[in-house]
């Protein structure tokens, strides 16, 4: 059996008896800056535009809904069954489907929509990154397949970095099957060095971080 | 050096379309890098990279530890480990699977690990689709090339080349703008996605308290692998495990800086198990390859065992004076540049390109961007040393021994070594003051040319040193 042979050969490797015990690893150093909510907000605002993401900031749910159904106009949408969407309203605009359940009807519906909207569990200030969790409130396909994504994320949910979310989140695992970090519009380089964006995952990428 | 990689470096250096391909994306990406680590861009970034080091150390120090802790957090997230001593057993679970759920259709995204075992050909063998899905790897996959680079896969090619090979391959018309190429791709990977039977990716990170494997890309076809297909499959060295969720903070800094200037790539996916009760999508089985591969023999050399801590970042290519004139074909295995020149022999044997650690000037560009801080100079010169014990069991290098017992000796004697400058000089053609290419007539001896076919020679001087030394 190979998996014996290989622990086998690490341990006389490493000159170590099988089950013997180790020292915690070195500590890593977690830098979570005090940042006021204000500071947070217009960070992620100025780092999802540097991606060439759109960011734009409304002061209800009500008004979130208006920009979202702006960018809609007329296009088909799958939005996810977050509870926020739903406070919103952004589940009944017109072209929008929501509450799938099943993963056949959920790929179908989002292998054809124009746009696909969610909320996400957390945004990172500095780098304009959504953090999605796969949950019966957010599935993986919706900011992925469509080539335009919406996400609608309360404020007090924008932490200000990678060290803050891995602070509260030391376990994600625990938590979900699939934790996402996404980081502008889907790109690539790989023909000379030219950016191309869109070319698997969305092209477009719209936060709207509600007061 | 082998007739087939001087053969490959030569082409290399004589095509000037390709010499300016890698020499401006390496330039680009050295670029990117820079303003990416600034005291300003990250104030803390030697921190990291020592906090990174130590990480590394203590995993692979304790490789068994947290193989086995991973494994058992795999599994209570619903997910297998398999252990693979080489290709072989990995082409043989995968066929295997494959035909126990009668899947026809794979989709691949970018993995170093797939390639260094060629899996795609193996699989191609036993008549089972495998689609690569990341832009660059695709090309390649239809050119029926391997990368030339281990982040840039596809630098050496051009965007007609693109256009020509899409025309061929795909049947459609000949597109030389790279985002109607990127779309053209888009529609044809698309569905393959969704009619993928299995996805198969590698690992940029193994996590042991998590059992997750992380994901680390731009274009989305690593979350297309993993989302869509019913079954995904993580391919991975034994070496990419972190002891915890938390040393991400560490890591994911570094790499993407490192590797293209970025804060964080498009998409970091960090994936335990398959999906679960309640959540909509996600594969229903979920699998993570662990590879041997040669990697426990250099383990148990703890003098060189730091190679084993390489995140495969790049960025020691793009900085290297030697990858960036010979390229990433010239190397003998799928990892090119000074990484590529510590691991192929380790991996491999050394026998299988001797002269592979003595393609570097020994600069120290590639340990100062690396961002684990592996001193490959200190590896490379160990690995010079290994090459030259075995040559010399083999009795190999009686002439060069001698060469240098004859040097050595003429060196310890000053009036005799003035005497060889002075002859040496006068019997040199000078070539108007340029360096010499090729062995002057009198010494065109087979010895010779061989070792000037590999270096230019400086012309003499019209004084030597000791002339003008006397003359102060």
């Amino acid at each position: 059996m190979s998996r014996e042979a290989i622990l086998n050969k690490v341990r006389t490797a490493l000159g170590r008896s099988n089950g013997q015990a180790i020292a915690e690893p070195p500590p890593v150093r977690m830098r979570v800056d005090a940042m006021d909510a204000e500071t947070r907000v217009a960070s992620m605002m100025r780092a999802v535009e540097a991606l060439a993401g759109k960011a734009r900031r409304a002061a209800t749910g009500e008004e979130a809904r208006a920009y979202v159904a702006a960018v809609l106009d007329g296009k088909t949408a799958v939005a996810s069954n977050a509870p926020f969407l739903r406070e919103c309203g952004i589940v009944h605009l017109a072209g929008a489907q929501s509450g799938f359940t099943d993963a056949a009807e959920l790929r179908a519906a989002c292998a054809v929509a124009d746009v696909g909207i969610t909320s996400a569990d957390y945004a990172l200030a500095d780098t304009g990154t959504l953090v999605m969790l796969a949950s019966p409130a957010e599935a993986r396909l919706i900011s992925l397949l469509p080539p335009v994504h919406i996400a609608v994320v309360p404020k007090e949910r924008v932490l200000s970095g990678l060290d803050e979310l891995l602070t509260i989140l030391p376990h994600p695992a625990e938590q979900t099957s699939s934790m996402v970090l996404i980081t502008g519009p889907s790109r690539t380089a790989d023909i000379e060095q030219i950016l191309v964006r869109g070319v698997h995952g969305p092209g477009e990428i719209h936060v709207v971080v509600v007061e | 050096m082998s007739v087939a990689f001087d053969e490959k470096v030569h082409k290399t250096l004589a095509d000037a379309n390709l010499q300016l391909a890698i020499y401006r994306a390496t330039a680009r990406l050295i670029d990117h890098r820079k303003h990416a680590v600034t005291a300003i861009a990250l104030p803390d970034y030697q921190e990291l990279r020592t906090q990174a080091n130590a990480l590394k150390r203590h995993t692979i120090e304790h490789l068994d530890h947290y193989l086995e802790e991973f494994e058992s957090n795999v599994a209570a997230h619903g997910g297998k480990v398999i252990y693979c001593q080489d290709a072989t057993e990995v082409a043989d679970f995968v066929l295997g699977l494959a035909k126990e759920r009668a899947a026809q259709l794979i989709v691949k995204s970018k993995s170093m690990t797939t390639e260094e075992i060629d899996l795609n050909e193996r699989l191609e063998h036993h008549n089972l689709e495998s689609v690569e899905t990341d832009l660059g790897e695709y090309i390649l996959q239809l050119a029926h090339q391997r990368p030339y680079h281990i982040v840039a896969p596809a630098l050496h090619l051009t965007r007609y080349d693109v256009g020509d090979l899409f025309a061929r391959t795909l049947g459609v018309a000949n597109e030389t703008v790279p985002e109607k190429q990127a779309l053209i791709a888009r529609g044809v990977l698309r569905e393959k996605f969704l009619a993928a039977d299995i996805g198969i990716t590698g690992a940029n990170f193994l996590v042991a308290d998590s059992g997750a494997v992380v994901l680390v890309e731009n274009e989305g076809n690593a979350r297309l692998t993993t989302s869509a297909p019913r079954i995904h499959i993580a391919v991975a060295g034994i070496e990419k495990l972190i002891p915890r969720a938390q040393d991400l903070a560490v890591f994911l800094k570094l790499l993407g800086r490192s590797a293209t200037g970025q804060a964080l790539t498009v998409y970091t996916s960090f994936l335990s198990g398959p999906r679960r009760a309640g959540e909509i999508d996600g594969p229903e089985e979920f699998y993570v390859v662990l590879l041997d591969n040669g990697r426990t023999k250099l383990l148990a050399d703890s003098g060189k065992r730091e190679s084993l801590y390489c995140i495969r970042c790049g960025a020691c290519l793009n900085h290297c004076p030697v990858y960036r004139k010979i390229g990433g074909h010239s190397f003998p295995w799928v990892y090119s540049g000074p990484i590529g020149a510590i691991i192929t022999p380790q991996f491999m044997g050394i026998e299988h390109e001797p002269s592979l650690p003595f393609a570097s000037s020994l600069c120290g560009a590639c340990a100062e961007v690396c961002p684990v801080k592996i001193d490959i100079p200190r590896v490379l010169l160990e690995l010079r040393a290994e090459v030259k014990q075995a040559e010399e069991r083999g009795g190999k290098n009686r002439l060069e021994r001698l060469a240098f017992k004859i040097w050595a000796w003429v060196m310890c004697h000053p009036r005799l070594y003035e005497m060889a400058a002075m002859v040496a000089a006068s019997v040199a053609p000078s070539e108007n003051g340029k360096w010499l290419r090729s062995a002057p007539a009198v010494m065109n001896l087979p010895p010779v040319r061989a070792w000037l076919s590999q270096r230019d020679l400086p012309p003499a001087p019209a004084k030597s040193f000791r002339e003008l030394w006397r003359k102060r």
